[in-house]
């Protein structure tokens, strides 16, 4: 069963997940919409930096924000000048990474939703009297709410299985930066194949179960719109 | 209410260029009419604020909405112009009575002029309030765009094309509702379309524009009447009449109407006497004669006076004449112009073969 550093790791893996999630989706709206409705020459660029982790292997990306974020990288002294906390090998760090990692998963289906509605709605619903938050809150979301879903769910499931980069900003400190799929490493390496087994099936049905519903969520939206 | 709109601008878009200088009344139908491609939707969009043009004015009476040199802008949601799109764009995920409640509850309540009961009841919307707009036909689409835009209480009521994904059918069953709009809500309008039809029906006051310029603008029934226009080239080129019922003849299932150029006997139409009714002449269906034909099967032949003349195509020519204080247009071929001696100041007689109810 799970001892109380498999606990841990679980709870560290479980609160990454959920607050790389939640700084996602309030950075990626913005981006999703604006990368949705500009017509800027340099949109191809933003474009294809969102979509560099899909291709990058997490090491190099792992790597790069090692040394950035590390002592002596441009973010790390600038966090030191303004008295921020120390992001190498540390939660904050996690978080960091987890953000540029899983960015294109939740930017992408943003994008895709934001990109489906019809501008015409948003010029009515202006004719009618409503602001640009108004109608982003009154139209825009609801419209969006599958790709919302999607976007939330991949974000998560994707931040859950994170290993490369982790291991390379994160170090592997039990009860701090461990998490889930490293304890798993660390059992199979060390031969606990049973310890591994209870968390890498848990991961398994978990992130079954989360899809599945997301998915049946999903359908039944649809068919409530009458479409 | 009935504060001029005066607008002006200068609207590039590759190579089509908008440039406007106008005002139009601030109360009845103004129809926006020209060929697609002629800068309606676009001066319609300016209008709203949904378009920023490169320079531009626009005032309702003395309050300036927009006004490129000083900066000045008034954003479409703070305008309070009702806007109808062609395909209605209701919010897919809102039922009929959302997509209405919409704009009504983002009105001031002490903004509001209409409530929601009446507009229900004068579009016909009732059995359709908990359906969702997937649900719906085109017209019925139309109908409910049409009363969103109506229950957020615009001071003006901007229309692109309302009818025209809709086929003749949908057309017929639209019309009605518009035109009881038109009576019951004392709205200032402004109206795209190119169905002259559509046109002569609903408009009080007609705006044309061709390649992005105002060609001629004025009341319904005058720019009708100019036979230097292209609206008067067309197959359907037609006068609009206001006359007065003066009495039914029902030994022969006519009508009999007045106006200032005389009598006119026309098919049945149901309204009692004294009242007022609007008529159509097309220029085709009116032919020229020098005397009054002693026999002949055109029951309304009037005395007419030429005012001017217009060359069209295929040795066409259209006349413009006056009765008496109302202006009708006649189709002729350049040969019967020449044997007829027809010029202007010709006193002659108009026979007028079909007359058409409008609304």
């Amino acid at each position: 069963m799970l001892d109380a550093s498999d606990l841990s790791a679980l709870l560290i893996t479980l609160k990454l997940a959920a607050v790389t999630t939640l700084i996602l989706l309030l950075l990626g709206m913005p981006l999703a919409w604006w990368l949705a409705r500009t017509r800027a020459a340099f949109k191809p660029v933003v474009e294809t930096l969102v979509a560099l982790p899909l291709v990058l292997p997490p090491t190099v990306l792992g790597f790069y924000l090692l040394i950035a974020l590390g002592p002596h990288g441009p973010i790390g002294q600038l966090m030191a000048w303004l008295g921020g906390p120390q992001l190498a090998f540390s939660f904050a760090g996690l978080v960091v990474g987890s953000v540029i990692y899983s960015l294109p998963f939740v930017v992408q289906p943003l994008q895709n939703a934001f990109a489906a509605i019809d501008p015409r709605l948003l010029e009515a619903a202006a004719t009618l009297r409503a602001r640009p938050l108004d109608r982003f809150f009154s139209l825009v979301l609801p419209m969006a709410r599958a790709g919302i879903i999607t976007a939330i769910t991949l974000g998560f499931a994707h931040t859950l299985g994170e290993f490369g980069v982790v291991l390379m900003i994160g170090g592997n400190i039990p009860g701090e930066t461990q998490v889930l799929s490293i304890a798993i490493y660390d059992h199979v390496e060390s031969l606990a194949y049973d310890r591994a087994h209870w968390l890498s099936g848990g991961l398994l049905l978990f992130s079954f179960t989360v899809l599945l519903l997301v998915y049946r969520v999903n359908r039944r939206g649809a068919g409530g719109l009458g479409t | 209410m009935s504060a001029q709109i005066h607008f002006r601008y200068r609207h590039r878009r590759g190579e089509f260029e908008l440039l406007v200088d106008s005002q139009v009344p601030g109360k009845g139908v103004t129809a926006l009419f020209g060929r697609s491609g002629s800068g309606k939707t676009s001066l319609l969009r300016c209008l709203a604020g949904l378009e920023r043009p490169d320079e531009a004015y626009l005032a309702i009476g003395d309050e300036v909405l927009h006004d490129s040199r000083s900066g000045h802008f008034v954003p479409p949601e703070e305008r309070g112009f009702g806007y109808v799109f062609q395909e209605g764009a209701l919010f897919p995920h809102l039922s009929v009575a959302a997509n209405l409640a919409y704009g009504l509850k983002r009105t001031p309540a002490a903004q509001q002029r209409q409530a929601l009961a009446p507009v229900v009841e004068l579009l016909g919307l009732g059995p359709l309030m908990q359906q969702y707009p997937a649900q719906l036909s085109g017209g019925e689409k139309q109908r409910v765009a049409i009363g969103r835009a109506l229950l957020s209480s615009p001071r003006t009521l901007l229309m692109d094309e309302p009818l025209a994904a809709l086929d003749r059918q949908h057309k017929n069953e639209i019309l009605p509702y518009l035109e009881r709009l038109h009576r019951e809500v004392a709205l200032p309008v402004l109206y795209i379309t190119h169905d002259p039809q559509e046109m002569t029906r609903i408009a009080d006051h007609l705006l044309l524009l061709d390649s992005g310029r105002v060609i001629a603008q004025g009341p319904l029934d005058e720019v009708l009447a100019r036979p230097e226009l292209p609206l008067s080239r067309t197959e359907d080129a037609a006068v609009a009449v206001t006359a007065t019922v003066i009495a039914q003849e029902t030994e022969f299932d006519l009508t009999r109407l007045a106006f200032s150029g005389g009598e006119l006997l026309v098919g049945r139409i149901d309204a009692p006497v004294t009242s007022q009714v609007r008529v159509q002449i097309h220029a085709r269906d009116v032919s020229l004669a020098l005397t009054p034909p002693a026999q002949s099967s055109i029951l309304n032949i009037l005395p007419a006076r030429v005012v001017a003349l217009e060359s069209h195509d295929r040795g066409r020519m259209v006349v413009r004449l006056d009765l008496e204080g109302t202006a009708i247009l006649a189709r002729i071929t350049r040969k019967s112009a020449a044997q007829l001696a027809v010029r202007e100041g010709s006193q002659l007689f108009a026979q007028i073969k079909g007359v058409s109810l409008l609304a």
